[in-house]
């Protein structure tokens, strides 16, 4: 196949060969971990940087406003800006705290990003954890959040904090369910939970076309959990202004804040890879079958631009919800998941059951 | 089987009241050239504000330097906080009857809270809202304004 050519692997491989010829494979383990953990490192700080700036001028472009404009040429350096200011803030510790979980809970919130950020294969091989439960993976991982949510909300000493924390686990524990059972829709359809091989399955068509109709059930229940899983509006009831100022995140300022504000940043992008990989082929081009023409200019553009293409795609329908509904209710919230996504859920497992059980798929 | 078809029903049309929403948004989201933000001291050469806008006080004056004001003092006794001070003089018109007219109707920029009282009661429309809202001086005194034009004398015609 054409895209084979854009292929990260030569590129890994030369650099793991040339570190084995000066290192011992202990020291060159250790170098490798080392460059992987702050290409993440910095690739989170960058992205929710930037995933921040795009959802001001998102929301400012649905509000027919401009966004912000002052800080570099378009507002570019906004972020930046705001997080300097983020970052020279005091660290006010609340004096009645529980202070080992005060100071934990932001580091729970900020590592489930981490961990799930490294089975997310962002072009051909460039993957870091390549796990035959990788899909598992993820929702296992993603669970860990709501500890520090919950932490965070318990930890503060703050009955605002303490009702936002509840409200935000019982929100995504709730939702994880939905999440968790769109994605096994289609571990049915592709028959693997390994993620390179659920990427390689849609060589010749994405599951959301190769599935059809539970497939693009199980796509708007995974998008709309989803959104309700990262805290985001319409479903962001944690963060109430009126009656729970601001929620479980009240107490923090400062770095700590920044934490909780960046996970939430990352972890809407997380949302968009996943959906990204499992429903929308990953880093593959979008082909017609029979158009070859069609398909040699889409095998043109390489691997990253088609996977970053397609998160900004799903980031953006994420955004334009948030910025149209209307906010839910606590009780509205749980009836959406457990009256009306979960049975959807269960019947359109059956269906791609029944589906994949005749071979009514391509 | 009719509650089941009632959970369908209802399902749908939530999905159609998203979508019309959504639908707005996206008219919104895709018409930029549309967008309602005014960039502020970069188009201040152009800047028009609308009719209803109170900047300021002002008392117009034709070409010939003359404005409408009889000096009655309406203005002042309305003026909720006493931004307007009205001072009059007496003159002898040309058939030697002694008369009143304004001598400085003078405005406290820094006190007024553009209720528009002034204007509405005004009997001979003399003073009306202006469009000017850069009012940022170094000096307090340049909020008090004489509105009336030195030299400025009362339209013909007007009656007291």
């Amino acid at each position: 196949m054409a895209f084979e050519k854009y292929d990260f692997t030569p590129i890994t491989q030369s650099i793991h060969q040339g570190l084995l010829e000066y290192c011992s494979p202990l020291l060159t383990l250790i170098i490798e971990w080392t460059i992987i953990g702050v290409l993440y490192l910095l690739f989170i700080a960058v992205f929710g940087l930037l995933l921040v700036y795009a959802e001001r001028k998102v929301c400012a472009a649905f509000q027919q406003r401009l966004g912000p404009m002052r800080v570099g040429p378009w507002g570019l350096l906004q972020t930046i800006a705001d997080f300097v200011k983020l970052l020279m803030k005091e660290l006010i510790t609340p004096k009645s705290v529980d202070k080992f979980l005060y100071n934990l809970a932001p580091f729970i919130v900020i590592i489930v990003p981490f961990l799930t950020i490294s089975v997310i294969p962002f072009a051909p091989g460039l993957q870091s954890l390549d796990f035959d439960i990788g899909i598992f993976f993820v929702t296992a991982v993603s669970s860990v959040g709501v500890v520090g949510v919950l932490l965070a909300g318990w930890a503060s000493n703050n009955k605002y904090s303490l009702i936002g924390g509840m409200r935000s686990g019982a929100q995504i524990v709730s939702y994880e369910l939905s999440v968790g059972m769109s994605l096994i829709t289609i571990v049915i359809l592709a028959g693997t939970m390994q993620v390179s091989e659920i990427i390689d399955l849609q060589r010749n068509g994405w599951f959301l076309f190769k599935g059809h109709i539970p497939a693009i059930i199980a796509f708007f229940v995974f998008v709309i959990a989803g959104t309700a899983e990262t805290n985001r509006g319409p479903f962001d009831l944690a963060e109430a202004e009126s009656e729970l100022t601001a929620g479980f995140h009240t107490e923090y300022s400062g770095i700590k804040f920044a934490f909780f504000f960046l996970a939430e940043y990352i972890n809407l992008f997380i949302v968009a890879a996943m959906a990204t990989i499992v429903f929308l082929g990953g880093w593959m081009p979008f082909h017609i079958g029979g158009w070859e023409g069609f398909n040699q200019v889409m095998d043109f553009f390489p691997g990253i631009i088609w996977f970053f293409g397609k998160v900004f795609a799903i980031i953006f329908l994420i955004m334009w919800f948030k910025w149209t509904f209307p906010r839910l209710r606590i009780d509205q919230i749980l009836t959406l998941e457990w009256k009306y996504l979960l049975p959807i859920n269960l019947f359109n497992i059956l269906l791609m059951a029944t589906i994949v059980l005749l071979g009514w798929h391509w | 089987m009719k509650s089941f078809i009632n959970y369908i029903a209802e399902i749908l049309n939530g999905i159609w009241t998203l979508v019309t929403g959504m639908r707005v948004t996206a008219k919104y989201f895709f018409t930029p050239w549309k967008n309602v933000t005014q960039q502020y001291p970069e188009n201040r050469d152009k800047l028009v504000m609308f009719d209803r806008f109170r900047g300021e006080v002002v008392m117009p004056h034709n070409e010939k330097n003359e404005h409408k004001c009889t000096g009655c003092g309406i203005c002042e006794i309305n003026c909720p906080n006493g931004s307007i001070e009205v001072i009059s003089k007496s003159v002898i018109n040309e058939e030697g009857k002694k008369k009143r007219i304004i001598d400085q109707h003078i405005y406290h920029l820094g006190m007024c809270t553009f209720c528009n009282l002034c204007v509405k009661t005004c009997p001979s429309d003399a003073i009306v809202m202006g469009q000017k809202f850069e009012h940022a001086y170094w000096d307090r005194s340049a909020f008090t304004k004489v509105l009336n034009k030195p030299g400025s004398k009362i339209m013909a015609g007007i009656k007291e």
